[in-house]
């Protein structure tokens, strides 16, 4: 897609936020061939083909091995909800550019938040510091990169007007209370993204992707008997203005009324060791902490992962598949290209119980002489790739979840969660169950809230019994945190069982 | 930018704001430089140097209000525009008659003491030393243990400041530093690799402890191996200092304006109130000199003050900032905690150990979360089993499980054993009846 200056610096008052004035400049492109496509971003971070080639040259300079340039603007608008108006608003604008210097499995980093030339020459030269044999850099030829389109979008945010947002912001506010007199506050939030990013590398490597997120949330809480609760409910996804429609308002609002029902009268399981069934959907987020975490290969190349001499050993019973895929249409974890210019593939981590591959980036994929998979990602130019995941799901199994329910004397089903965590050397990872509901004698008895789960990663893993064949992609806004850095995420599952994790509760 | 450089800008900005159509405008303008370097198996594994700035303008419009930021504040045109359009933009809105600045009698206005949290020497500091002091944590423990896979260490340090200007008369500027290093050594436990990791921290490099961390570290990792979960049940839990923090973090939300007015928070109407047991003294100390939590104005220009937050259990006070103070018709106090200073006890952690016949010392926490409406928590942890004053073994993989308005009252013990390089002054605490769910 040809990035539109003209809407690029749209005025007018009708976003409160959402340009950027660039002065008119324009440098013509000698001798390099480049598609009106790329030429657009050159120009949007005003920059010319021979100067990030000089970037490049100042980068390598030091004798790195491989250098590359992340440019990144990234406009955000956030309208918030409180006591029944929709009285805030927020507008980001953040702009700059990341450089990279490899030596080996070695990184020199700096960024500058400035794209003009002698800034990034200086922030060049400090990267290039990872490296200590001054080289003379042969520059290669500039490839250009087109890229697949896996977020089509309709209506740009930054054609849309805080106008037409509004409406929509208040009307999930507005259903709530007309669902449910027990409902006392409500807050909602909409954030929208617009994202452009454009990468160059030592090996000429020239590619650029328009990354935009959509959100809509809800915290609602309600009254009963003097009881207060309060549960959160949210949708995320790459797509545009056409996000907000009344389908997902209803959605919304249907969703957190329920959840926050269903809190009411909720008691504790027994504390200890117990079969956990896990619904569909949401509960990927055992799959994220337990298993996804521990398969990114930089903590594998340390030797740090407790997966870390496991490659190409049976993991788990041989009905489980277990993917992790950048590709899946409009998903809040999905990336044209990721962000060291690799191609975004779906790969098979676990194939019929056998562990294939773990998650890389550029630097684990050199070291373990295999192609990139395409999971190089970043929270933003201020920060180096790491090996993350994008959209980590379980295919479906053999079982049905009758089947599952049914075969279990004590135990506790769950399917509302709200974070999780691993300690990736140890293999102990837990998840908040938010609520769910016990099982007793093969039936769903009464709810139960606020409890965390943990467990072993590689047990747990090989403690998934059975499987049912009803998968469900996520919805919420999952968020991944590592190393201090942020990113989008994905997940899904069908109902599985876990034979026994450690479930918090009351003692007897 | 100069400090006079960012004072001029940041006024343009408001007075621009001011010009265009805000009643009222606050800029803050924020910068952060700093550096890392980590180091693993001998060599540099990365270097990072980063330096950001940042402007944050909050917009008051005929009783409407909206906030932008961003990072291109060099350019006033484009700055112009910007805020321009957000006026516009903040126009569609809601009226919120609460939104306003704070009273300007609250303002700090100067005057303060000097509360020495820049170290003077911040931009003269040897980058070989810089690069050596993490190389001197590796080796500290380099091939000291054959059962060790891997060592990471590294060294950072930062320098930030802002200033922030509002248009009813506020002015004033921060200015911090830091140094740190840290040490995570993984070692090999059968199938498992437990990790342990130990840091320091300063605002002076000439202060910062540079021994033994890589040690620590180690031995923290060592102490995991053949760590298991035990039996589930209720026992005391002795939390140590450097994680007691998990323990209060979700009592001080309770307190903010936000989870009270918006019903998120257990402790509604409780200001007078017995919420832990007589053990529990807290107070917020700002002026505390080099403290890492010590200002003389919150963020939103408010001069600070000394409070009890909680006496021998007693709330003394929440935190409300002047838009909540409005909406609960409740006085503003401050929206931000400074240094939370818990009175400590007169044992240390092997004093309070001595003192348990069978509990857990919690070392380390893994994931979990509570209910702020109800003060209901689940939270994973690790540590040791503890019997007769002695650590029998290392647990993990076990859950706590109950509501913190039990929890603080169940508070039996308290240590002397607070940590003066973080914000938060806790010592080692000990509750009794914690529900533990293991096997």
């Amino acid at each position: 897609m040809i990035l539109d200056r003209r809407n690029f610096i749209k005025t007018g008052g009708t976003a409160v936020a959402g340009t950027m004035v660039l002065p008119p400049l324009l440098k013509s492109c000698q001798n390099i061939q480049i598609s009106p496509f790329v030429k657009s971003y050159l120009d949007h971070f005003e920059v010319t083909p021979e100067m990030l080639q000089k970037v490049i040259a100042e980068a390598m300079s030091k004798g790195g091995d491989y250098a590359d340039l992340f440019f990144e603007h990234t406009i955000s608008n956030s309208l918030g909800l409180e006591d029944g108006k929709v009285n805030s608003a927020h507008s980001n604008v953040d702009y700059g550019v990341g450089i990279r210097v490899l030596k080996g499995d070695q990184t020199g980093f700096a960024y500058t938040e400035s794209t003009n030339l002698q800034d990034m020459l200086k922030v060049a030269k400090t990267a290039a510091n990872i490296a200590n044999d001054p080289v003379t850099f042969k520059q290669s030829a500039l490839i250009e990169k087109t890229i697949p389109n896996y977020y089509k979008v309709s209506q740009k945010w930054e054609n849309s007007t805080i106008e037409e947002k509004i409406p929509f912001v208040q009307k999930v506010n507005d259903r709530l209370y007309e669902l449910d007199e027990k409902v006392t506050k409500a807050r909602v939030f909409q954030r929208d993204e617009s994202s452009y990013v454009m990468f160059y590398s030592s090996e000429g490597l020239l590619t650029y992707d328009y990354r935009p997120m959509a959100t809509l949330g809800v915290v609602c809480v309600m009254e009963k008997d003097g009881e207060i609760e309060n549960d959160y409910s949210a949708r995320s996804m790459r797509m545009g203005f056409e996000f907000l429609d009344d389908s997902v308002v209803e959605e919304l609002a249907q969703e957190a009324v329920k959840k926050t029902n269903f809190l009411f009268g909720a008691g504790k399981p027994k504390a200890g060791e117990l079969p956990v069934v896990l619904g569909a959907g949401g509960s990927g987020i055992l799959l994220h902490e337990a298993m996804g975490h521990p398969f990114e290969a930089d903590f594998n190349r340390k030797g740090e992962s407790i997966f870390s001499d496991k490659m190409g050993k049976s993991i788990a019973k041989d009905f489980i598949n277990i993917v992790e895929d950048g590709t899946m249409e409009n998903n809040r974890g999905a990336i044209n290209i990721d962000d060291e210019g690799n191609d975004v593939k779906k790969v098979y981590l676990v194939k019929d119980g056998v562990l294939e591959s773990y998650l890389h980036d550029r630097i684990s994929a050199n070291y373990y002489g295999v192609d990139p998979t395409g999971n190089g990602r970043r929270q933003s130019f201020r920060h180096v790739p790491l090996p993350r995941m994008r959209i980590t799901y379980m295919e479906n199994g053999p079982h049905t979840t009758d089947d599952i329910i049914s075969s279990i004397d004590y135990g506790v089903y769950v399917d509302n969660f709200t974070n999780g965590q691993v300690k990736i050397g140890a293999g102990d990872f837990t998840f908040f169950v938010k609520s769910g509901t016990l099982i007793e004698n093969g039936k769903l008895t009464q709810p139960i809230k606020d409890i965390n789960i943990i467990g072993n990663g590689p047990q747990a893993l090989a403690d998934i019994t059975m499987a049912a064949g009803d998968y469900q992609t996520a919805t919420g806004t999952w968020t991944c945190g590592k190393g201090g850095q942020s990113v989008p995420v994905g997940m899904g599952l069908p109902t599985v069982l876990v034979k026994k994790l450690t479930v918090g509760g009351t003692s007897a | 930018m100069t400090k006079d450089e960012k004072y001029s800008i940041a006024k343009w900005a408001m007075e621009h704001a001011v010009q265009n159509g805000a009643q009222q405008a606050r800029v803050s303008i924020y910068n952060n430089n700093s550096s890392q370097i980590e180091v693993r198996d001998e060599k540099i594994d990365k270097l990072q140097e980063s330096n950001r700035n940042s402007m944050q303008i909050n917009l008051y419009v005929n009783n409407k209000y909206s906030s932008i930021s961003t990072n291109r504040i060099t350019n006033r045109e484009e700055l112009g525009k910007f805020i321009k359009e957000a006026i516009a933009g903040t126009r569609y809105l809601a009226e919120d008659e609460f939104r306003t600045l704070p009273d300007p009698e609250r303002y700090y206005k100067g005057g303060g003491p000097d509360l020495k949290s820049v170290d003077p020497h911040f931009k003269s500091v040897d980058p070989q030393q810089k690069v050596k002091d993490a190389f001197d944590l590796e080796k500290e423990v380099l091939g000291s243990d054959e059962r060790i896979i891997s060592v990471s260490t590294s060294y950072s340090d930062g320098m930030s400041g802002s200033v922030m200007v509002a248009s009813n008369g506020f002015e004033g500027d921060t200015e911090n530093t830091y140094y740190s290093l840290r040490a995570s050594v993984s070692v090999t436990d059968g199938e498992a690799r437990p990790q342990g990791s130990w840091y320091e921290s300063s605002i002076f490099s000439d202060q910062l402890v540079r021994k033994d961390i890589g040690k620590k570290a180690l031995k923290r990792a060592l102490d995991r191996l053949g760590q298991e979960k035990i039996a589930s049940g209720k026992m005391p839990m002795i939390v140590e200092n450097k994680m007691a923090g998990r323990a209060l973090q979700p009592l001080i939300s309770a307190l903010n304006g936000y989870s009270i007015q918006q019903k998120q928070s257990f402790l509604i109407g409780m200001k007078g109130e017995k919420i832990g047991s007589g053990l529990m003294t807290i107070a917020d100390d700002p002026f505390i000199v080099s403290g890492r939590g010590s200002r003389l104005f919150d963020s939103e220009g408010m001069a600070t003050e000394k409070r009890a937050v909680i006496e021998n259990g007693i709330l003394k006070t929440y935190y409300i900032d002047t838009y909540y103070g409005k909406k609960l018709e409740m006085e503003a106090t401050t929206g931000n905690t400074t240094n939370l200073v818990f009175k400590p006890g007169e044992k240390n952690l092997e004093g309070l150990l001595a003192d348990i016949d069978r509990g857990i010392l919690v070392t380390g926490f893994n994931g979990g979360n509570n209910n702020g409406a109800t003060g209901d928590f689940s939270y994973g942890i690790e540590g040791f089993l503890v019997e007769k004053g002695k650590l029998i073994k290392p647990v993990a993989e076990m859950n706590i499980t109950g509501n913190f308005k039990q929890l603080w009252n169940e508070l039996i013990a308290v240590g002397n054993d607070v940590d003066p390089s973080r914000s938060w002054r806790l010592p080692s605490l000990v509750f009794d009846n914690v529900d533990f769910s293991g096997i």
